[in-house]
């Protein structure tokens, strides 16, 4: 799908109902390369000749593909997957990337997270898209063109995952493809349970070569997207190195190295790959994100450190390369004047955080403009500036539950507090009461609120906790709301 | 001529368990009944402290979350908030006197990414102080932080809240902080006319290093995270006041 979607990102094309597709040349003949959603629900397919199509749907819109475009457009995604995803890309032509996601996870709020991020981000612009993650390159190629659009294989499940999928996505040739089924076998699983002998003998050594790469019994090295003008580093070690010691020194010295080619260009680093090349060809990337540029060799090399547990040296490193992925202009600017005390700089305690629990997973909170308690809270970046609070014109709870807990009470319509609310099996009794506070529905953001109206108390029980509960409903009239009481906050 | 003797035993007792550093000065509470009770007159800074809730508290630590952010909120600078549970509503933290600006909230997965995080904030030195909701801690790594706390003097607190009630046993077992408090809900005052007045709290210090355990019944934080002593117990004579020697 990636010539139709590149085109019709590209440029103005006609509406997403008329059929498209792509004509290419194969000897003579006139194939149809691609054919967009709306010509594969009429029947054409990749393959078939152009003029049958043709024949079978009239007002059928081709136009000429272009290989070299869409390779180099699909270039250019995998360079902006490599500013935001992981450090070690690759194009797969003629359609996929594959992305080492090996220690990067964590900047994302993990795997799942992270590819379901991606999956919208490229879904919001236009790209139809399949992801799939395994343990080898061979097994997320098979799971992402053979499954749903999202599929995530755990470590060690590869096996039983890949069985069940056609042979054509071994990344075989078709006319191996075609061989292997005139002999019988129609998946995967087929094919793992044969010995190799014969196989290779029949077949050549393709055949089990693409089997032991999906399954990982061998290697297969991803050659990494490397773009120009990025401030980079390396360093190749005669002797290998492993010892973790080693490691922090050497990255201390390449993040000096790195830190004067910032200088000189005035830049700061925001996102930092360390690929530490093994001797058997693996390559192990390290990425860190950072909240603001910076170009403090200590700072970066304290970042780096940290994630040295995560390196795993094996027979040894050859070679280190570090690399700013993502850089920003970053002025010189005096740190503080003896007439004025500098605030404390957090950056460089979020930057520890953010590489150690994700970047997610620190934040402050920034009010929102709502009325309803728990929109009126949103999550900002670690160093933004927040002028104002919330307005204080009624007490808010200390504690908010994650979402509303049904309660049974016991309370006169419309506009009394319960005498007694029953919460998670325990009864207590209200001996005070302040309210109702009463909240509307967002009417002018979302229609099924256009009604909608909640009547908050504040309670106290016996025992002086005092809890925060609504009624769904204005007390009188259905439409607003059932009358059902919530428990949605604890006060201190 | 006692008080004398009183400052040098202090200044010997600082010397022999700590690493010849000074104690970093104290946080008054601003309620005289509290502060004369505690020593040198207020909440030590650069020190580690507990805070739970009792009865349900020790589950949903609301009014423990309010008396911390009180306490972060009078110290200059911002705040570390460390969780596992995302249930802290920043509304009510600014009523506590905590502004939204001053506090960087980070969500951990468990209990030991909490404290390394606390630890990290700690030892940064650019904060006021580092809060930690954390079921589990252990001496060891009380003691590091604690240790943290001191070299750097940020105050940390250590809001200790447990999944079930029964795991609030370990509120009992040793570590390695300056104070221990419990804060307990009470009823509040009631108002001549409906509604609800200031919360009313049961402030417990259960443990406190060179010091006497007492406790106290005053009114919850006000928006700039000031406590209150209530008008009826003020009135109290002293001796009513609850205070007793260690246990």
């Amino acid at each position: 799908m990636w010539p139709i979607d590149r085109l019709r990102r590209a440029g103005p094309t006609p509406s997403a109902e008329t059929p498209l597709i792509l004509s290419g040349r194969i000897g003579n003949r006139r194939v149809v390369t691609a054919a967009c959603e709306a010509a594969r629900a009429l029947g054409l397919l990749p393959g078939m000749p152009v003029t049958k199509a043709q024949a079978m749907v009239p007002d059928l819109q081709v136009l000429a593909e272009d290989t070299e475009a869409d390779l180099a457009s699909l270039e250019r995604l995998a360079l902006w997957l490599m500013q935001c995803i992981a450090p070690i890309v690759a194009v797969d032509p003629p359609d996929g990337v594959v992305i080492d996601a090996t220690g990067t996870a964590h900047l994302h709020g993990g795997e799942a997270a992270m590819l379901e991020a991606l999956l919208g981000r490229l879904t919001l612009s236009g790209v139809t898209v399949r992801l799939a993650l395994a343990e080898t390159w061979g097994a997320a190629h098979a799971l992402a063109r053979h499954t749903g659009p999202l599929t995530i294989a755990p470590d060690g499940t590869a096996r039983d995952m890949l069985a069940p999928l056609p042979l054509a996505a071994l990344r075989l040739a078709p006319a191996t493809v075609r061989g292997l089924q005139d002999m019988g076998f129609q998946t995967i699983g087929d094919l793992m349970a044969i010995p190799r002998a014969p196989l290779t003998r029949r077949f050549g050594p393709e055949v089990r070569r693409r089997l032991d790469q999906a399954l990982g019994a061998s290697g297969e090295p991803i050659d990494p997207l490397r773009p120009t003008g990025l401030a980079t580093t390396r360093r190749a070690f005669a002797e290998p190195i492993g010892a973790a010691e080693t490691i922090a020194r050497y990255i201390g010295k390449l993040a000096r190295d790195l830190c004067r080619q910032l200088e000189e260009r005035g830049l700061g680093a925001r996102r930092l790959d360390l690929i530490c090349w093994r001797v058997d060809n693996h390559a192990q990337p390290v990425r860190v994100g950072l909240a603001a540029p910076q170009r403090d060799p200590a700072r970066l090399t304290r970042l780096l450190c940290d994630k040295i547990p995560t390196i795993d040296p094996g027979f040894g490193i050859e070679i280190m390369s570090l690399t700013a992925t993502l850089a920003e202009p970053l002025a010189p600017r005096q740190a503080s004047s003896p007439l004025e005390p500098a605030a404390p700089d957090v950056s460089g305690l979020v930057d520890v955080l953010a590489n150690r629990v994700g970047a997610r997973a620190i934040f402050r909170m920034a009010p929102v403009a709502s009325e309803v308690p728990e929109r009126s809270v949103t999550r900002v970046a670690p160093l933004t500036e927040i002028a104002e609070g919330w307005p204080d014109h009624w007490p808010r709870p200390a504690r908010l539950l994650p979402r509303p807990e049904p309660i049974e009470t016991l309370a006169l319509l419309p506009d009394h507090p319960p005498s007694w609310i029953a919460w998670r099996g325990t009864r207590h009794r209200v001996a005070r009461a302040d309210g109702p506070e009463r909240i509307f529905g967002e009417w002018w953001k979302r229609e099924a609120e256009t009604q909608a109206v909640r009547d908050y108390f504040r309670i106290e029980d016996t025992e002086g906790r005092r809890f925060w509960i609504f009624r769904q409903g204005d007390g009188e009239d259905r439409a607003t709301g059932s009358m059902s009481w919530f428990l949605h906050g604890v006060f201190g | 001529m006692r008080d004398r003797n009183l400052a040098l035993l202090r200044a010997r007792i600082a010397q022999l368990e700590g690493d010849g550093r000074r104690v970093q000065g104290v946080l008054p509470f601003g309620v005289r009944e509290l502060d004369r009770r505690l020593p040198q007159g207020g909440l030590a800074l650069g020190a580690l402290h507990e805070v739970a809730g009792g009865g349900n508290g020790t589950v949903d630590g609301a009014a423990a979350a309010c008396f911390a952010a009180g306490i972060a909120a009078r110290l200059p600078g911002p705040v570390l908030w460390c969780v596992t549970q995302a249930d802290l509503f920043a509304p009510g933290l600014e009523q506590a006197g905590l502004p939204p600006g001053r506090v960087i909230h980070v969500e951990a997965g468990d209990d030991r990414t909490v404290l390394a995080s606390m630890e990290e904030g700690l030892r940064h030195g650019g904060l006021a102080a580092v809060v930690a909701e954390v079921g589990r801690l252990p001496m060891i790594a009380s003691r590091r932080l604690h240790l943290a706390a001191k070299a750097t003097g940020t105050t940390g607190i250590a809001l200790r809240r447990w999944r079930r009630q029964a795991e609030a046993d370990d509120f009992g077992q040793p570590t390695a902080s300056m104070t221990r408090w419990r804060v307990t809900e009470l009823p509040s005052a009631p108002l001549p006319v409906p509604g609800l007045g200031r919360a009313r709290w049961l402030v417990q210090l259960v443990r406190a290093r060179a010091g006497e355990c007492f406790d106290l019944e005053l009114e919850a934080c006000d928006g700039t995270g000031h406590l209150g002593l209530p008008a009826d117990v003020a009135d109290r004579p002293a001796a009513a006041g609850g205070s007793y020697a260690f246990g």
